[in-house]
């Protein structure tokens, strides 16, 4: 069983349509890059996977719970879903091992104790350990952006969701984070990973999905996408953002 | 208690908005047209690099908020005979009336609130348009008032209105000198008819209709500008 | 001019025959104050809940609380104080309403202006409340709800503790708007400072003198509590955050 399926989701805002009929599956431990041009819906589709979106049509079974059935628990099943935002959305008033442990002791409902064990476990793991009784506001968009991981990571996710996760950082962070990212699907992490950075892509992605205006234009492995795209947009996508 | 009587009411509509509700209006017309050119004055004086312009008026804005307008109205009540018998050089304080001394009074406090919103509307036009009209050949006071002050006033004018709101309902504070604005006018007709219940609901459905109504016109107005910026 | 000064005037016997006019006037001072702490908690756990109200997802509670600050925004506090004790003692049934009218001063003044003070505060923090929590950026909520934070928590633990901090430049003028607006209760039989303040002029006729005292006791007390809320607002402060700014209002 595929550990996230996506299957004819349509979703509309008012009258507009932001997704059409979009079906795709992720196995486990398959690392999926998603692309495609501003405004073709790959933040809404990746945001629908957890329900933080809701949609129209469809249907979105992750780990076998359906995403748009009313009696589902989404709080719990958000707990296993790890997601990791553009613009990091730390919480400011915590520390960062605050941060990493309010998901722990009030979601999964974990001691106080061995929530700051596993928290700092990761903060470690992202290289940040000495960062742990700062404020999200002292550090740089690059380490708030691993504390966020390593916030998503303590709560032991199923799979993580990457929301354009280097878009608003310096270039020279973005390779500290992209490391970690990299990192992480070594190890076998099922990830949805929305961005531009195509080297990340060809490192370790298994498949790459190009949206556009709404719809999958193309969802091929990570050879033959960067080798022979089917579509001519997905081509034209290409030959734009591989040249600088 | 026994049953309400709600036609009192309309027995008094006349005396209610013709008398009463006739001296709200025009207090809070002229206090709110006095007020915002005092306001605009005090809010250039603020603005001003020379300090013996600027302190008095930081004081005076101060100082009008922080003391209740219930201390205000006190203190112009008794105040303004004794200034008019200085200015004028009597040796006894002149009668002025409760009429004029309220003007002054709303006037006078309104204007230290006034002065923020028309300084803060004076900061948000650009230093280019000021350096623009110096360059044209205009002098201080023609910048002001024919550059700076038109664009301030228009883009403030939702929050003056709101202000206005604010005003019209603090006028309803003269009852305490016994004033017959319209609540202190369906403050006689209750007392009078022993009809309290009924006289001040009234009151104050009808400050919240006229309220609520000026707030929406507001409402519509800030849209309307919002789309033409 | 024909006005007698007679600063000595506050050490005074007042009308009361046992205080001095100025013990007056701190008493007065002292009824202010404990009337808009009372009125202040009211305005505070009142007001924030309505903010947040205001911002959930449910559009009766959004509608609920929009349509409370439209009304106690709409009518002046004044008229709002004369319901409070005027009118709601008879609409109330009748033993109700007899317990309250049996009310002796100061508490027959005291509760209505604590009442009617502290909702008409409400619907005015609810707005501070409603601003600050919108002022945060959506992803704050939008992390909260992907780490499986539910609606209360993501309230408790994401967005107020960050609103509150935003929004203390507003809150500490509307505590002010407060301690002023205390006056207002005079009507209703309150003896608060102005009250004090008009009293001794009515029996001393030194109008000059009680007046200014009580302009005078307002500042400081304006200045103290300026100060505190300043120092209120750094304890609380987070390091290295420079957020969003919200305006405060009216008086």
């Amino acid at each position: 069983m595929p550990m996230i399926e996506i299957k004819d989701v349509s979703k509309w805002y008012g009258s507009f349509q932001v997704l059409t009929d979009c079906t795709t599956n992720v196995e486990k431990g398959e690392v999926i890059v998603v692309c495609g041009p501003s405004g073709s819906g790959k933040s809404t589709l990746i945001k629908v996977v957890n329900a933080l979106e809701p949609f129209q049509k469809g249907n979105i079974v992750v780990d076998g719970i359906t995403v748009n059935d009313p009696k589902t628990n989404l709080p719990k099943l958000r707990a296993r879903v790890g997601m990791v935002f553009q613009h990091f959305e730390l919480f400011p008033h915590l520390t960062i091992t605050q941060n990493l442990t309010l998901g722990q002791i009030k979601v999964l409902g974990r001691s106080p104790d061995e929530a700051k064990t596993r928290g700092l476990k990761y903060l470690d793991r992202v290289g940040l350990i000495e960062q742990k009784d700062k404020f999200p506001g002292q550090l740089s968009g690059g380490q708030q952006q691993r504390v966020a991981i390593a916030r998503a990571l303590s709560m032991d996710p199923i799979c993580m969701l990457f929301d354009e996760p280097t878009s608003a950082l310096d270039p020279e962070m973005i390779n500290e984070v992209l490391d970690v990212m990299v990192g992480l699907a070594k190890e076998g992490m099922t990830m949805m990973v929305v961005t531009h950075e195509m080297g990340f892509a060809r490192k370790v992605a298994n498949r790459v999905i190009f949206m556009d205006r709404g719809s999958i234009v193309e969802d091929a492995t990570k050879e033959d996408f960067f080798g022979k795209p089917r579509s001519e947009r997905a081509q034209q996508f290409l030959a734009k953002i591989l040249h600088h | 208690m026994g049953a309400f009587d709600f036609g009192v009411i309309e027995r008094s509509l006349g005396y209610l908005f013709k008398e009463g509700m006739t001296f709200t209006l025009t207090l809070t017309g002229l206090a709110a047209a006095g007020g915002i050119i005092f306001g605009t004055l005090l809010a250039m004086m603020r603005l001003s690099s020379h300090k013996w312009l600027s302190l008095p008026a930081t004081a005076y804005v101060n100082l009008m908020r922080s003391i209740p307008l219930l201390l205000v109205i006190f203190w112009f009540y008794f105040l303004v005979p004794y200034i008019g018998a200085w200015i004028v050089g009597a040796t006894r304080p002149i009668q002025v009336g409760a009429f004029a001394s309220s003007v002054i009074t709303f006037m006078m406090f309104e204007a230290a609130y006034y002065s923020e919103i028309m300084r803060a509307g004076i900061q948000s036009i650009p230093r280019g348009q000021v350096w623009a009209g110096y360059a044209i050949g205009l002098d201080y006071w023609q910048t002001m008032a024919k550059v700076v002050l038109p664009q301030a006033f228009r883009n403030m004018i939702p929050i003056l209105l709101t202000q206005t709101i604010i005003l019209f309902q603090d006028t309803s504070l003269v009852y305490v000198l016994s004033i017959t604005d319209f609540l202190g006018a369906a403050s006689k007709i209750a007392q009078r008819d022993g009809r309290l219940v009924e006289m001040y609901l009234f009151a104050a459905l009808v400050y919240f209709l006229i309220s609520f109504a000026l707030s929406y016109v507001v409402k519509l107005l800030q849209q309307k500008i919002a789309i033409i910026r | 001019m024909n006005y007698n000064w007679n600063w000595k005037i506050f050490f005074e016997v007042s009308a009361d025959g046992r205080h001095t006019w100025l013990t007056t006037l701190f008493m007065g001072l002292g009824w202010t104050l404990i009337t808009a702490l009372c009125a202040g908690i009211i305005a505070f756990l009142l007001g924030s809940a309505l903010g947040v109200m205001r911002t959930t997802p449910s559009k009766w509670a959004v509608r609920l609380g929009n349509a409370y600050v439209e009304f106690f925004r709409n009518i002046p506090l004044l008229v709002q104080l004369f319901l409070w004790f005027f009118v709601l003692p008879e609409l109330l049934p009748k033993g109700m309403g007899n317990s309250i009218k049996q009310m002796t001063p100061p508490w027959a003044s005291f509760v209505p202006a604590v009442l009617g003070l502290g909702l008409f505060t409400a619907a005015r923090v609810s707005e501070q409340v409603r601003a600050g929590i919108q002022a945060l950026s959506r992803g704050q909520g939008q992390a909260g709800t992907a780490l499986g934070l539910t609606l209360p928590q993501r309230y408790r633990y994401v967005l107020l503790p960050m609103a509150y901090r935003i929004i203390m430049p507003p809150l500490t003028s509307e505590t002010m708007n407060l301690i002023k607006n205390t006056s207002v209760a005079l009507t209703i039989g309150l003896v608060e400072l102005t009250a004090a303040a008009r009293s001794m002029q009515e029996f001393t006729f030194q109008v000059f003198e009680a007046f200014t005292a009580a302009t005078a006791i307002y500042i400081v007390v304006n200045l103290i509590v300026v100060n505190l809320m300043r120092w209120l607002e750094k304890s609380i402060a987070v390091p290295g955050f420079i957020g969003p700014s919200v305006a405060g209002g009216g008086h």
